[in-house]
């Protein structure tokens, strides 16, 4: 059984869940607790579970990041709430000296399990500062796992796996979901849990291969679905889910399967996880390629302000179906 | 320097020399500017409500003798910074409200052709270098101006303004701490509104008397102020920034004050961590704008009639921005490429071989 549910409520019901089953985590953040979330993701949990479990923090993202890290260290598992992952800079030592490589310094000795999460996302029109897409550089930083859920039954599935997991996890959620709705499995059926580097084929198809993460999943399966009835193509779109363990094995059996690609990816042309995923295929399964690997990803300029103009800089169904068109 | 608290007596700040020295006209300019920024900041809110604007609306309603009162000290080098809630600061320094609506409504003739948005008003012209969005994150710019200004052989000094939630920040430990070793011109003006969105000053800062009192750790003068006084603003902000302008010597300056709305239009919370009686009780006795007009009607500088023009020609300005705004062309989507770099906007080698920084 399953019930309907937004994306945001899928995350809360995975932190309370989470809450209930080991009394180590604790939620932090800007605004977390008292004002129930910035995004209303943590909404009621700090009625239900008081100060000591949900905690507002200051605006001080390299103390209370590097707070919450250093509790990990002593067996505390702090799922520590983002406002908005470009805030990320301001903790960005902590996220990549600290959390990143104490592990690997100390020979072991020292696990760091924490998560942090929040929405990285452009499409709200907050300009430039407001809207980094950083998944595809925290995942160059090795010691983190990095994942981008698309739909609700993912958000609470990958949320569960990354609290359990004795490494640092950044979930990076997006504004434009928190909204969004899907079947998330009934807790009275099992712990739902979707494991950390599995991928999922949201779509099966023939054709070619659109391969995704986060909200850009939403994206390649309405082109799918132009692709199909305008065009008759079949396109297979395969969502990664994690960025950081990738699940390489899922992305070269779609390739082999369709022998054609093209990858959607939210985040900058330049660098970022569809550089890398590309990468990963011409090494791989050139053979297989019946085409040029194609992309399509925001455009190489900080975030427009203007919601005239940035709509055009992100990726949308219409130039994912463009660029399919070009090599089909 | 002994610093103001709620229990010392209060005082009149009209016969300080910077206040003595203002004609009739200079207050009433004053007033004009503060009535400016709340009516453009209403007609903004208003257009907000209606779809007209993206991202976020950061209102400084009930804030403005702070923007107004000290930057009415600023001379040709003087230059300022500040945060997300940038309106008023934009006006009181003399950028027009069609150029700061248009900006909001994401045109091409806003003063960021669109692309910053209501955080992001700039006016290098008139020594105005922004808006940014990252709490504390321009606290050391504003370092940097004055840096610059003392690096230049110039005497003028940067005020750098931000919010009370800031002083959490780093950066902005970092920045004090730089200022005092260095001795640079800076003056930063903590805004305490009391809430950092919806935390109050008492859950998110450790602090004995004042916020303000942090810079003795840096060996740094420091003083707290009463925002809804404009002479108390204007006379101790002078003294600052005599300091900083003569002898580089930076301040952190406190400046108490209220912001009428919420964080931003976003948070309809704006009530639930604040009582009505809370707000009720700045709107009726501690509101900037009317205290001013009280004082002046009093002085004899201006009438109620007088303030009422005042009023409803800056209704009529702000009035006129929005259709400027609605009449202005969106940004072409060929822009999106302009202003990431210098190089590819003129005439160089990389400009016309094309477009190796970019990615397609
Ligand atoms: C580094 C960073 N963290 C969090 C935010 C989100 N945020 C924007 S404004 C704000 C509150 C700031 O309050 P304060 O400094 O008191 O200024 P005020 O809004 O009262 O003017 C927060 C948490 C941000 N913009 N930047």
């Amino acid at each position: 059984m399953s019930r309907t549910m937004l994306y945001r409520h899928a995350i809360r019901e995975a932190l309370d869940e989470e809450l209930t089953r080991d009394e180590n985590v604790v939620i932090m953040g800007e605004e977390v607790a008292q004002y129930n979330g910035a995004y209303k993701v943590t909404e009621g949990l700090w009625d239900k579970w008081g100060d000591k479990r949900i905690v507002d923090t200051p605006i001080s993202e390299a103390g209370f990041i590097g707070m919450g890290i250093g509790a990990s260290m002593l067996g505390v598992r702090p799922v520590m709430e983002l406002m908005f992952w470009s805030f990320h800079s301001v903790a960005f030592d902590q996220l990549v000296n600290n959390a990143a490589c104490v592990r690997y310094m100390s020979g072991g000795l020292i696990n760091v399990p924490i998560v942090m999460r929040g929405p990285a996302n452009g499409g709200t029109n907050v300009g430039a500062t407001h809207s980094h897409i950083p998944e595809g550089l925290f995942a160059a930083f090795p010691g983190l796992k990095v994942c981008a859920p698309a739909t609700p039954a993912d958000a609470k599935g990958l949320m569960k796996a990354a609290i359990r997991d004795n490494d640092p996890v950044y979930v990076m959620e997006n504004t434009l979901l928190y909204g969004t709705e899907g079947e998330v499995p009934d807790p009275a059926d099992g712990d739902h849990v979707v494991p950390l580097g599995k991928a999922d084929l949201k779509r099966e198809g023939s054709d070619i291969s659109l391969i995704a993460h986060g909200r850009s999943v939403l994206h390649a399966l309405e082109a799918a679905e132009t692709l199909k009835n305008d065009h008759n193509i079949s396109a297979e779109v395969l969502d990664l889910r994690s960025i950081r363990p990738l699940d390489v094995e899922a992305i070269l059996a779609t390739v082999r399967k369709t022998n054609r690609v093209v990858l959607v990816d939210e985040s900058k042309g330049f660098g970022g996880v569809s550089a890398m995923v590309s990468h990963i295929i011409q090494e791989e399964a050139f053979d297989h390629l019946d085409a040029p690997i194609r992309r399509v990803t925001s455009v190489d300029a900080p975030a427009f302000y203007s919601k005239h103009v940035e709509n055009e800089q992100l990726p949308n169904p219409k130039r994912i179906v463009d660029k399919v068109l070009t090599i089909a | 320097m002994s610093p103001a608290s709620a229990d010392t007596p209060r005082l009149d700040f009209a016969g300080s020399p910077v206040n003595q020295s203002l004609s009739a006209d200079d207050k009433i300019e004053l007033y004009r500017k503060m009535v400016r920024i709340r009516r453009f900041e209403q007609a903004s809110l208003k257009y907000y409500n209606a779809g007209k604007m993206g991202g976020f609306l950061h209102l400084y309603i009930g804030q403005e003798s702070v923007a107004v009162g000290t930057l009415s000290l600023c001379g040709p080098n003087d230059h300022n910074i500040t945060a997300y809630r940038c309106h008023a600061h934009a006006l009181a320094v003399g950028m027009s409200m069609n150029e700061c609506m248009a900006e909001l409504f994401g045109k091409a003739t806003g003063c960021s052709k669109g692309k910053g948005g209501s955080m992001h008003f700039f006016a290098p012209d008139k020594n105005y270098w922004g808006g940014h969005g990252i709490v504390a994150g321009q606290t050391p710019l504003g370092l940097g101006l004055g840096y610059g200004l003392k690096y230049k052989g110039l005497e003028g000094c940067a005020l750098c303004y931000m919010g009370d939630g800031a002083v959490n920040q780093g950066a902005f430990h970092e920045s004090l701490n730089i200022a005092a070793l260095f001795e640079v011109p800076v003056v930063y003006i903590i805004e305490n509104n009391g809430y950092s969105m919806g935390t109050s000053q008492k859950r998110s800062s450790a602090f004995r008397g004042c916020l303000a009192q942090r810079a003795e750790a840096y060996d740094m003068d420091w003083d707290l102020v009463d925002g809804s006084d404009l002479y108390q603003v204007r006379a101790k902000a002078n003294i600052a920034m005599e300091r900083a302008r003569k002898q580089h010597k930076p301040t952190v300056l406190e400046i108490t004050t209220y912001r009428y709305y919420g964080h931003s239009v976003a948070d309809a919370n704006a009530k639930k961590y604040r009582t009505p009686e809370e707000i009720e009780n700045y709107k009726k006795n501690h509101d900037p704008i009317s205290l001013w007009q009280r004082r002046l009607i009093e002085e004899g500088v201006l009438t109620e009639e007088s303030a009422k023009e005042i009023d409803t020609a800056a209704k009529e300005e702000a009035a006129a921005s929005v259709q400027f705004a609605e009449e202005s062309p969106a940004p072409e989507v060929s822009e999106i490429m302009d202003d990431v770099y210098w190089e590819t906007d003129n005439d160089t080698e990389a400009s016309k071989i094309g477009r190796h920084f970019f990615n397609d």
